[in-house]
């Protein structure tokens, strides 16, 4: 029994052994500034993006849900204009500011990232569709809030939720990207996009990540519509600015309030592998500030309309170090998880220049790279690799055949050559036939032998045949 | 043999690209490059002349500019990048290391000239004053060097890609920018960008005005006029090009085949850039004398041919290229031009990480010659769809069942008689898995040809 079972083991090791995880070798061109500069910056430059993707997408979420209510109280219609406005402007921003973290993450991380794109293939080539479909959609939403009025509403309400349901949707693509490349030791079972939901911890990041665009949203509207330049009187007068900002205000304690069980099902649902003392420490910490924010909310919902919206700064700027935190967290996750498999990699791309730079030097040094490489030319390969294409030994097929070439050319080889370097026109049932100068005369002289060779061999029996 | 491999047997991995790019050019060319200055200036007549019906005129068309550019055309712009990510993530990859203060500069320009349209364009109707209308102008003036900033840089990595030049011996980023194709096309797309934007708009005007609003003749006047202008600069630019294609082609090393379809580009190039700037030229000349003139559906005609012009002018980068990715560097299949011997010499396979097999043997031979096809053809074949390896084959050796050994020896030689495929990177033992494979997917002959043919019914009897 116990025998029995301690055979299975080395069959089962060989399982987990890092065969089992693919180590590609890396690119050979150097990376372009110094990799403590891409880790510098790309948690900024990420954040920032993903700033304006949250009001875009809270934004998104908003609008839909204040219209359906302004189909009771006309006045969250109005409400849910002001806030569409905003998402058309924010999702050029999303996009713009896109492109910096892309190009510091196809840098740092390039084996996992464009190895993480290919095994999610398909969907992150309807990305690009689906992004362009969702922005006119948005556009249609603003440009015909007043025209699609009455019984034309529900079309209106249709988009509005098309535009809602697929700004919910895109993100998970990116989220499930972000999530294979982290794991490279599951690359294998990933078959697509559905496949490349399961690994990982994709679910719960991604309420996390819905949450805190409504979340951000919050926050941003109370201070859109509270600022003194918001021509409130004009464009919502059935409101107060203390009013609004305090709706917002409650409404982004509450979301925060529930981050506070979304995050910690994110951080017990990590795998293992990447979790440090470090990413400990900014999580927690982060986590920590969070609760304060959360108090400074608390006493600006409770003030008086007067004295509302003054720590709205202090809330602020201890939001962005709260989701700075997690980032950095976040990050450190990732190269502690991704570091055994870079190192690895390292590794095996080093064996392979050594490899290469070995092989260039035995054929500099004339001591040939191998069997396939010093093994002479000979006429008959050439022949097969160069001309055999268009040139059969009996059937004209797609040019003369070698009998009628042996026929033109038996006693002049020489001939052939010439021809062959700058090919003229004789037949009009061909094509014409391209210049093979570049082979150069030696070369061509061994193809030509073979071709004569041949060619009067096959010619000889059917000579042999005539009466 | 680093990545997984992505691969549409259908489309094509390179049309994936190609449907992209070209959709992106056509937008960012006549109304990114071209329609911001031309509707500037359209606002700083109205103002001049202090009538403010060219100021609407003028709002209604930056309307539909600002749309298309801000969705569809930024986002072709970003899809270039990811298609190329998933089809040749070994080339953009690369090309990121060469060019990454470049495309870091490019993105500044692009987060300014984003910024620079949301202004222009929501700002429009609160500048109502002169003083901020004049302001309004110099934003559009902005707006419209910073679009031509953006594609000028992007054009840099695109020539790159044709022709490396100085670039494989020093490696900087300047000699990668300023490659020998560089400024010709730059001068070539310039005024090409600015001719197409007088179309568009033109085309635009018959939307955005009634029958017999007179600011329509005026309009169309104006537009023609600046079409007109244009035209010496188009030909001058496309001149410079086509003279500077054959040296840039001599400098890669391209061999006697490729002089076939460089001449017959050469001379098609001509043919299309007469006929377009004919026909543009006649009809701008009629809109210029007499606006009212033309119906809408003429335009269509020089148009057609501005797109035929632009594709054929980019087509040379197509068989420039060939058969590198990166000129001198590295194959259009990822394979480096410094590892091609140890690929010939040890296989690819044992180097291909994502491969089933590491080894070809006679005995795998189906599964190691679909890895291989994979390895090293798949980024410029298929098997059922476009550029279909399939029907090729059936070209040169007919419906017959193919003969194994002239498979290989077809295999090992294509670099020599196709100088746009690269040397096939690989051993004996794989070029034969390759072959078996390929003939694994031949189609039946038809029945017609299973008869014996006609010589061998003769020799028989
Ligand atoms: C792409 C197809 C193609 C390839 C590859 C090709 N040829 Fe030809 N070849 C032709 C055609 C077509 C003709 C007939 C031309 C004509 O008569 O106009 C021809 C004719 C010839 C002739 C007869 C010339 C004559 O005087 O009638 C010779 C000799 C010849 N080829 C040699 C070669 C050699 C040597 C090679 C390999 C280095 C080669 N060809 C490769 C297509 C090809
Ligand atoms: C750089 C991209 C590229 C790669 C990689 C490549 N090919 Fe090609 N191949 C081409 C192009 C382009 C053509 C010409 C297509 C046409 O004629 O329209 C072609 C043509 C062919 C033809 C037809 C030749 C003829 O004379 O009609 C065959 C057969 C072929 N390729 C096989 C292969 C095989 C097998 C591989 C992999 C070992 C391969 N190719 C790799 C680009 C490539």
């Amino acid at each position: 029994m116990t025998t029995d079972f301690l055979a299975t083991v080395p069959a089962f090791l060989a399982q987990i052994t890092p065969d089992a995880v693919p180590v590609p070798h890396d690119l050979e061109l150097p990376l372009p500034i110094p990799e403590w500069a891409l880790k510098l910056w790309i948690v900024p430059l990420f954040l920032l993006h993903i700033f304006f993707v949250n009001l875009m997408v809270g934004g998104a979420l908003m609008t839909f849900v204040n219209e359906i209510i302004g189909l009771r109280f006309p006045r969250y219609d109005r409400l849910a204009r002001c806030i569409g406005e905003t998402v058309t402007v924010n999702k050029s921003l999303a996009v713009v500011l896109g492109i910096g973290p892309l190009l510091v993450i196809n840098l740092l991380y390039t084996v996992h990232w464009y190895s993480a794109n290919a095994l999610t293939g398909h969907a992150w080539v309807l990305l690009i569709p689906l992004i362009i479909t969702v922005f006119l959609l948005a556009y249609l939403h603003k440009y015909t809030w007043e025209t699609w009025t009455g019984p034309r509403k529900g079309r209106h309400l249709l988009v509005g939720g098309a535009v809602a349901a697929l700004f919910l949707f895109i993100p998970l693509i990116f989220l499930v990207q972000v999530n294979t490349m982290l794991f490279p030791d599951k690359w294998s079972q990933v078959k697509g996009f559905f496949t490349a939901l399961q690994i990982g911890n994709v679910f719960p990041r991604y309420f996390h990540f819905v949450a805190a665009s409504l979340a951000l949203m919050g926050l941003f509207l109370s201070f859109w519509f509270g600022r003194k330049g918001f021509p409130i009187e004009k464009k919502l007068p059935e409101f107060t600015r203390a009013e609004l900002r305090r709706h917002f205000y409650k409404w982004t304690f509450w979301v925060t309030c529930a981050q506070f069980a979304f995050g910690p099902l994110v951080f017990f649902t990590l795998p293992m592998q990447g979790i440090t003392a470090q990413v400990l420490l900014w999580i927690f910490g982060a986590a920590t500030l969070g609760i304060v924010v959360l108090g400074l909310l608390w006493r600006e919902i409770h003030e008086t309309d007067e004295r509302i919206g003054h720590r709205f700064w202090p809330i602020a700027a201890l939001f962005s170090l709260v989701v700075l935190g997690m980032g950095q967290g976040r990050h450190f996750y990732r190269e502690a998880a991704l570091a055994p498999h870079k190192a690895a990699i390292e590794r095996k791309t080093a064996e392979f220049r050594s490899i290469e730079l070995g092989t260039r030097m035995r054929i500099r040094t004339g001591m040939g790279a191998g069997d396939a490489l010093t093994a002479a030319p000979s006429g008959k390969k050439l022949f097969a690799q160069t001309c055999a294409a268009c040139h059969a030994v009996e059937k004209p097929t797609a040019a003369p055949s070698l009998v009628e070439i042996h026929t033109l050319y038996a006693d002049n080889p020489a001939g052939i050559v010439t021809w062959a370097k700058a090919p003229g026109k004789k037949r009009p049932q061909y094509g014409q036939m391209p210049p093979f100068a570049h082979l150069g005369e030696d070369n061509l002289s061994l193809i030509a032998a073979y071709m004569l060779d041949v060619g009067a061999k096959a010619a000889a029996p059917a000579e042999a045949a005539k009466p | 043999m680093d990545f997984p491999i992505f691969h549409l047997d259908l489309l094509g991995n390179r049309m994936l690209i190609a449907i992209t790019a070209i959709i992106h050019v056509l937008i960012n060319h006549p109304l990114a490059v071209g329609a911001y200055p031309l509707i500037t200036l359209l606002e700083w007549w109205g103002l001049r002349k202090g009538e403010p019906a060219w100021d609407k005129l003028a709002y209604r068309i930056v309307f539909i500019v600002f749309i298309i550019t801000t969705t569809v055309g930024a986002l072709t712009g970003v899809g270039i990048w990811l298609t190329t990510s998933l089809v040749a993530p070994f080339a953009i990859g690369s090309l990121l290391r060469v060019f990454f203060w470049g495309w870091f500069v490019e993105w500044l320009v692009f987060i300014s000239e984003v910024g620079l349209i949301m202004a222009y364009y929501l700002t429009w109707k609160r500048f109502a004053t002169p003083r901020l209308k004049r302001l309004h102008v110099a934003i559009g003036a902005t707006l419209s060097a910073f679009s031509w900033i953006t594609m000028a840089l992007i054009v840099a990595i695109l020539g790159f890609m044709m022709n490396s030049g100085a670039w494989t011996q020093d490696k900087s980023l300047w000699s990668a920018m300023f490659n020998p194709l560089y400024l010709p096309q730059l001068a070539f797309r310039t005024p090409y960008s600015m001719f197409t934007a007088g179309l568009f708009v033109w085309f635009c005007i018959f939307f955005v005005t009634k029958r017999d609003d007179p600011i329509r003749p005026r309009a169309i006047r104006l537009v023609a006029i600046w079409t007109l202008a244009w035209l010496p600069f188009v030909v001058l630019g496309a001149f410079w090009y086509w003279r500077s294609v054959p040296a840039s082609m001599q400098a890669n090393a391209n061999v006697a085949l490729l002089t076939q379809a460089f001449s017959q580009w050469h001379g098609m190039f001509i043919k299309i850039i007469g006929w377009t700037v004919a026909a543009v030229a006649v009809i701008a000349l009629i809109g210029a004398v007499r606006p009212r003139a033309l119906p809408r559906y003429v335009l269509l005609v020089p148009f057609v041919l501005a797109i035929w012009l632009l594709g054929h002018f980019e087509r040379v980068r197509e068989f420039i290229r060939k058969p590198y990715v990166i000129a001198d560097y590295m194959y259009a299949n990822g394979v480096r031009v410094a590892a091609l011997p140890v690929y010939q010499r040890d296989g690819i396979l044992p180097y291909a990480t994502y491969s089933a097999v590491k080894q070809a043997t006679p005995a795998n031979a189906l599964v190691a010659g679909h890895e291989v096809f994979m390895l090293t053809c798949s980024r410029c074949h298929t098997t059922a769809g476009m550029n279909n390896v399939i029907t090729k084959l059936e070209h040169i050796y007919g419906r017959e069942p193919w003969d194994q050994d002239a498979l290989v020896g077809f295999i090992q030689g294509m670099h020599l008689t196709r100088t746009y495929m690269p040397p096939f990177p690989g051993n004996e033992a794989e070029a034969s898995a390759l072959a078996t494979y390929l003939k694994s997917l031949q189609r039946p002959a038809p029945a017609a040809s299973t008869a014996p043919a006609p010589a061998a019914v003769a020799a028989a009897r």
